[in-house]
């Protein structure tokens, strides 16, 4: 469902990514691990489109559109969802005002009535109560005060609420205890189904353990470096980043463990 | 002071967000009774005698003329603007009517025609509305709605020269008693020469049964605008009142300045709102109308209540501050304000809370939002004199900037001179930036959703003070103040 062909995107006249290549198919996870600076989050952004971010080259295609052509709410309209490494603060408007906007403008683009203020509710309240969320966060300001381990979560909760075709988490167990990581887990697990795909970014392979991915790369400098099974996350974990060269390219040891692609 | 630059690095979505065309800029062309340009003692009388005006009246515009000549325009806001021409102005033009009409249907029907692209409801709209009109076309005010059955509860509400005409004993014991003739450089010039603006007196003890509402509308060329407003609520008596503002688009600005008192006896409360949506200019600066007005309320009475409530959209230039003198003891004032700026455009608003008598208790609750080039600055005063016992003010003074080429200054001026006085101001400045843009458009909402999520969530406190019908038409004015075309 997502193709990326040769993906080069600089920010500030910076070349961050350098030539990316990646192949996601419906109903698989992808989880991406790297060092810290490799371009992870760059990747991220471009796919959902963030302007800071300049496509200098490659292409990307997602279910035979020309993903880079198509503006940032068609393009989360349409399915794409990125989970923050950051969310953002949004002072002023309430959690539950936005995630009503924001769901009625995917279901109004996929033909789906809108849910009024009652059937909203009812829904989100559900959900809430799946990532371990108390309802008085309808009512605060998005993400404004919320805890790292809090704007995950509805990080989270806005995922399942969306119901998203392609979903990238980046980093989004980063500094998470493990209750947290397995909300983060149990989200994504209850997402997957033939016609979804996720892309699982992270540092640790630790939530690895509870999403367990079809496959796993390394990005280093800008490239997808090393590509493996779940296996190749153990042994990152077991070796670090190491030895994966400052140039990008992979020294001689170790071996690969499960056989790159 | 304190002031706030937004530093964000400039982004596609907010500028392109921020080109708005203004949608009340048409032209109206009428026959129009026009004076040649200029300002003079004969001027002033050939107002005066249009106007079939009572000698004191004509005496009080003169001294005011001549306490004009000797002031000099104030400097200290922080606006900047070419030398005004006060010679390049004309002081009176009216929409030509044989002998005035009797009727709404001897009313010009292009006029008509204009109160209704601008939404105004005259006519039958005005009954399914339930909202009293009057409205002010240039100089003169042109249909005064609902005035029968206002009557029937005592209430007046008809144009300052109608009223000057049938109820001039009220007008001479009110006028210029909370804003003297040479209160300020731009009050003493209306006082010489304003030709019309709206009258209401409510009687002891009445409440009035609906909204009274005026539409200010400048459209002939090279026309400055000087209504003049008074309001008196006596005994017991409460009113609400709003004003709405439009102007067309021209490339030279116009002057606008006005000037509003309010008066409020024992037990009186008086709420008075504004939609201001003048022409701001073009998205460059050129054109548009300079905003100069003086707004007073005086809480004469004990227990009365004046609240000030605006919403300033529009103008090229606003300089205002709509304020409340706490005379009688425990009386309340409010000022709750959204003032937002783009493109060019500059505000300078704020108020004053002159706390005089005892108990007296004022809340200032000020939204100001910068976007584009704009410049916003909020300037409160809160005074408590020695005799004030007990005094409280509450300040908040919220700042929302939209890009990164804005500004927004407070200024909060306390001078409490009674121990016993209890002033709190509380202010924040937040931005808009290109990363929470970018977090609701990943959520599937357009720039301009989000923009309009955040900006209304920022001034629902304002909102919410003014008569609901208002607050919708507020809401709307901002988003289209601030919509543009997403390229
Ligand atoms: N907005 C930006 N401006 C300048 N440099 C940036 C910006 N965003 C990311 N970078 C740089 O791009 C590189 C990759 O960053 P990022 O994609 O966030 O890495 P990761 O997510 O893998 O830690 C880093 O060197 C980072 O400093
Ligand atoms: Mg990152």
């Amino acid at each position: 469902m997502l193709d990326i062909n040769n993906l080069q995107a600089s920010v500030e006249g910076k070349s961050i990514l350098k030539g990316l290549d990646l192949h996601v198919k419906a109903g698989e996870v992808h989880a991406i691990m790297g060092p810290n600076g490799s371009g992870k989050s760059t990747l991220a952004q471009v796919l959902a489109g963030r302007d800071a971010f300049e496509v200098t080259g490659g292409s990307v295609t997602w279910d035979e559109h020309d993903l880079l052509a198509m503006p940032i709410e068609e393009r989360a309209r349409a399915g794409l969802f990125l989970a923050f490494q950051y969310p953002v603060e949004i002072p002023g408007v309430s959690n539950a005002y936005f995630l009503k906007a924001a769901v009625n403008a995917v279901r109004k683009h996929r033909g789906l009535p809108e849910f009024d203020a009652m059937d909203f509710l009812t829904r989100v309240k559900a959900e809430m109560k799946a990532v371990g969320m108390k309802e008085e966060f309808l009512y605060r300001a998005v993400n404004e005060g919320f805890s790292g381990g809090e704007k995950k979560r509805n990080e989270v909760l806005q995922m399942a609420l969306l119901e998203p075709r392609l979903a990238i988490l980046d980093e989004t167990d980063s500094g998470l205890d493990i209750d947290a990581l397995k909300v983060v887990a149990d989200g994504v697990n209850r997402l997957r189904s033939p016609e979804r795909a996720l892309i699982v970014i992270t540092h640790y392979q630790r939530l690895l353990d509870y999403i367990v991915p079809d496959q796993v790369h390394v990005l280093s400098h800008g490239r997808i470096v090393r590509s493996g099974g779940r296996e190749l996350a153990l042994e990152l974990e077991e070796k670090g980043y190491g030895w994966i060269g400052d140039s990008g390219e992979v020294h001689s040891a170790p071996e690969p463990a499960g056989g790159a692609q | 002071m304190k002031t706030a630059t937004a530093t964000a690095p400039a982004n596609r979505p907010i500028t392109n967000f921020l080109d708005q065309e203004y949608s009340a800029g048409f032209e109206t062309l009428l026959e129009a009774d026009t004076l040649p340009k200029g300002l003079s003692e004969d001027v002033i009388r050939v107002i005066s005698a249009k106007k079939k005006e009572p000698e004191f009246l004509l005496e009080w515009r003169l001294e005011a003329y001549r306490h004009w000549l000797t002031m000099t325009p104030p400097k200290w806001a922080a606006v900047s603007f070419p030398e005004i021409d006060f010679q390049d102005i004309v002081y009176y033009s009216a929409p030509k009517k044989k002998d005035g009409p009797k009727s709404l249907d001897e009313v010009d029907p292009e006029l008509l025609k204009t109160f209704d692209k601008l939404g105004v409801p005259l006519h039958e709209r005005a009954r399914l509305a339930g909202v009293a009109v009057d409205a002010v076309f240039d100089s003169v005010s042109v249909a005064t709605t609902f005035q029968k059955e206002l009557g029937e509860h005592g209430i007046i509400f008809c144009s300052f020269s109608e009223a000057v005409q049938k109820h001039p004993e009220l007008v001479r014991k009110y006028l210029g008693t909370v804003v003297p003739q040479g209160d300020n450089f731009y009050a003493a010039l209306n006082s010489a020469v304003f030709s019309d603006g709206s009258f209401v007196f409510v009687p002891k003890g009445v409440k009035c049964p609906m909204e009274l509402s005026t539409y200010f509308r400048i459209n002939a060329r090279d026309t400055g605008q000087f209504e003049r407003t008074l309001i008196i609520a006596e005994e017991g008596a409460s009113v609400s009142y709003l004003e709405g503002c439009t102007a067309p688009m021209r490339d030279e600005n116009q002057l606008h300045a006005a000037v509003v008192e309010l008066i409020a006896l024992d037990d009186a409360k008086i709420k008075y709102s504004t939609v201001q949506n003048w022409y701001p200019g073009d998205k460059d600066g050129k054109g548009g109308i300079y905003n100069f007005v003086t707004k007073r309320g005086d809480c004469r009475g004990a227990r009365s209540h004046i609240s000030w409530t605006q919403v300033e959209t529009g103008s090229a230039i606003t300089w205002k501050y709509p304020s409340v003198i706490l005379r009688g003891d425990d009386s309340v004032g409010d000022f709750h304000s959204v003032a937002l700026s783009n493109h060019r455009q500059q505000a300078d608003t704020g108020t004053k809370m002159i706390h005089m008598g005892r108990n007296t208790r004022s809340t200032i609750l000020s939204k100001g939002i910068s976007a584009g080039h704009g410049s916003n600055t909020f300037r409160g005063l809160v005074r408590v004199s020695p005799k004030a016992e007990g005094a409280r003010n509450y300040t908040q003074c919220d700042s929302l900037l939209i890009g990164d080429q804005c500004a927004a200054h407070t200024f909060p001026t306390i001078e409490a001179r009674n121990p016993t006085a209890h002033v709190e101001h509380e202010a924040t400045t937040s931005r808009i930036g290109e990363d929470q843009l970018f977090y609701a458009m990943q959520r599937g909402l357009t720039a301009e959703d989000a923009v309009s999520m955040i900006v209304n969530g920022f001034c629902r406190e304002v909102f919410k003070e003014l008569p609901m019908e208002f607050a919708v038409e507020a809401q709307k004015l901002l988003g289209v103040s601030l919509e543009g075309s997403i390229g």
